[in-house]
């Protein structure tokens, strides 16, 4: 395998990915990652210098429109969805340590 | 004949003539599903008394005569990471639970303009990861051909359903094949659209720059209608593609004559089993017949399509998935320490095990250092790929392949190793990455009895030809 995973990169990619995997979980992302990685390494045989990088296939424009509500008032429905709630808010755990 | 055997344009026009209702026919849905759901499991949700109250709208409608269309009052059925209002939508995975959206998705509207039945959500791989609908967190669905094998996925419990009668025709999305793939294994009818011609407005995003809803159906006509009904300009949608060509039952002819076509010799190679080969070059012969002119021909590049494709949906999903945080909707983790670890836990939690391995993968290769090598690069192998089709659109009308190298695998030997999973791709794949159409029509079976599909790609915008010629083959073969 040519892509060694260190277990420095899977806690590294756990904190960007916002994932807390168990050990087993781990070890098993490491191998999976490395092969994977290996694979992914078929591309580099292909030589892009000069090719533009496409991300969309057709010419994306931002869409305009005028500044006008069109929704309604859809708080209810929306915060009923939320696992938690007080006073027509979101409740999150506290954000900040202080003092 | 029973209801829930007939063709959607069929249904509609017994209905529109009054020789059955909506109502009836969705209950005739409603009774198959009860007699067969607990064998395949196609649906997640059915909404039984939510289709009921539509069908008696539906139906007072048709009969004001406000409802005239060639899918009014026809039952379908919606893949679950379609929003819909007021209606569980879970894309099979724990951490939507318990998630009921407050709008409904642009295509599910337009369905419903047209005079749709919903009858409730199909079973999907979770977030549509995946090519068997084995990774639902809601159990997997199995092939009415043959319930030991899987439907295909991730529209699964779309393509499922369809074959069942357990809907009359169904929505799904795909990525990477995830209709044209489950409609070959469940001997149906599946298009993906050229991209930009379905808004993705409410449909729960994987790869937002691949993703498509399209039609799974139960023969090209109705596959045409659906169509027909589904294409809209939404500016909802930034990606939304305005085309005023979208009366795709007006592309239903018989005639294919002096239709230049191409067979990758690429689709024909290794991997390919020997009796779809067999069956989709037969295909091949039934077009010429007709006056096709086919040839064989080197496409090129079809190896480095898959890992291209992994590397962008993958980041592409690791983006889009940073949504499910268990703050605005679905599964929070019960005990936690602060917000970072309430994240974490909550995701860990909600997410299975293939959703986070891609989400894994897409952070590393959008990650500082890793970006230009990994990402960057798929992105210009994709611009090489759009490249080799452009140059094989200038010769030919059509491409004609395989949709998938195998028939449906047994229930169970798929997930133990994704790169083997995700090569069964590959005459998929190309299309979502280049955005062109593409569409899976049946073509005979294996020794097995199991389903076979032939796969037809266009160029952008050309999704006539695909249903000239389609709509071609699919009557030739009735007639013998």
């Amino acid at each position: 395998m040519a892509n060694i995973i260190t277990d420095e990169t899977i806690e590294y990619v756990g904190i960007l990915a916002k994932l807390e995997l168990s050990a087993e979980e781990k070890e098993q992302a490491k191998a999976d990652m490395g092969r994977m990685l290996d694979y992914i390494d078929k591309l580099g045989e292909l030589d892009t210098t000069d090719v533009e990088p496409m991300s969309h296939v057709f010419p994306v424009e931002n869409v305009f429109r005028e500044d006008v509500v069109t929704n309604g008032d859809e708080r209810e429905r929306l915060l009923s969805n939320a696992p938690q709630e007080k006073d027509g808010m979101f409740v999150v755990p506290r954000t900040f340590d202080c003092c | 004949m029973d209801i829930f055997d007939m063709t959607a344009t069929q249904l509609s026009a017994a209905i529109r003539a009054g020789e059955t209702t909506a109502v009836e026919a969705t209950e005739a849905v409603l009774a198959q599903i009860e007699k067969e759901d607990k064998k395949y499991n196609c649906y997640v949700t059915v909404d039984r008394d939510g289709a009921r109250a539509q069908a008696q709208a539906v139906q007072a409608k048709i009969e004001a005569g406000e409802l005239v269309g060639e899918l009014a009052g026809v039952p379908v059925a919606v893949k679950d990471n379609i929003c819909t209002e007021g209606l569980l939508t879970t894309c099979s995975s724990r951490i939507l639970h318990n998630f009921v959206p407050a709008y409904t998705a642009e295509a599910v509207k337009n369905l419903q303009k047209a005079g749709a039945v919903i009858l409730g959500k199909t079973n999907m791989d979770e977030f549509a990861m995946g090519s068997t609908t084995e990774t639902s967190a809601y159990g997997p669905t199995k092939n009415p051909v043959n319930p030991e094998h899987v439907p295909g996925g991730s529209s699964g419990g779309s393509a499922a359903a369809v074959a069942a009668g357990e809907c009359i025709y169904a929505i799904g999305s795909d990525t990477g094949g995830s209709i044209r793939q489950p409609a070959s294994y469940c001997g149906v009818v599946g298009l993906k659209p050229t991209y930009g011609t379905i808004s993705r407005y409410g449909l729960i995003a994987y790869g937002s720059s691949l993703d498509q809803i399209g039609p799974l159906t139960k023969d090209v006509k109705d596959c045409a209608a659906v169509l027909t009904a589904l294409a809209s300009h939404d500016t909802k949608d930034s990606t939304s593609v305005f085309r005023d060509d979208t009366d795709f039952t007006a592309a239903l002819t018989e005639d294919v004559k002096g239709m230049r076509i191409g067979i990758p010799n690429d689709y024909l190679g290794e991997g390919l089993d020997d009796e779809v080969r067999t069956a989709v070059l037969r295909a091949a012969d039934v077009l010429k017949s007709r006056g096709a002119v086919v040839e064989r021909f080197d496409l090129s590049l079809v190896e480095y399509a898959i890992p291209a494709y992994y590397t962008i949906a993958a980041a592409e999903a690791s983006s889009n998935l940073e949504r499910f945080d268990g703050i605005k909707y679905g599964y929070r983790t019960e005990a936690y320490a602060g917000l970072h670890n309430m994240y974490k836990k909550s995701r860990s939690e909600g997410f299975g095990e293939e959703v986070k391995r891609r989400i894994m993968l897409g952070s590393f290769v959008l990650s500082s250092g890793y970006y230009d090598a990994y990402y960057l690069k798929a992105l210009k192998v994709k611009a090489l790929i759009k490249k080799a089709f452009d140059v094989a659109f200038s010769k030919y009308d059509l491409i004609l392949g395989p949709v998938a190298p195998t028939t449906a695998p047994k229930l169970g030997e798929s997930l133990a190793d994704p790169i083997q999973m995700y090569l069964g791709d590959i005459y998929t794949i190309a299309v979502n990455l280049a955005g062109l159409p593409g569409i899976s029509v049946p073509c005979g079976q294996d020794s097995r009895g199991l389903p076979i599909g032939l796969q037809l790609i266009a160029d952008c915008f050309q999704e006539k030809k695909l249903f000239r010629a389609a709509y071609t083959y699919e009557q030739r073969e009735k007639k013998f």
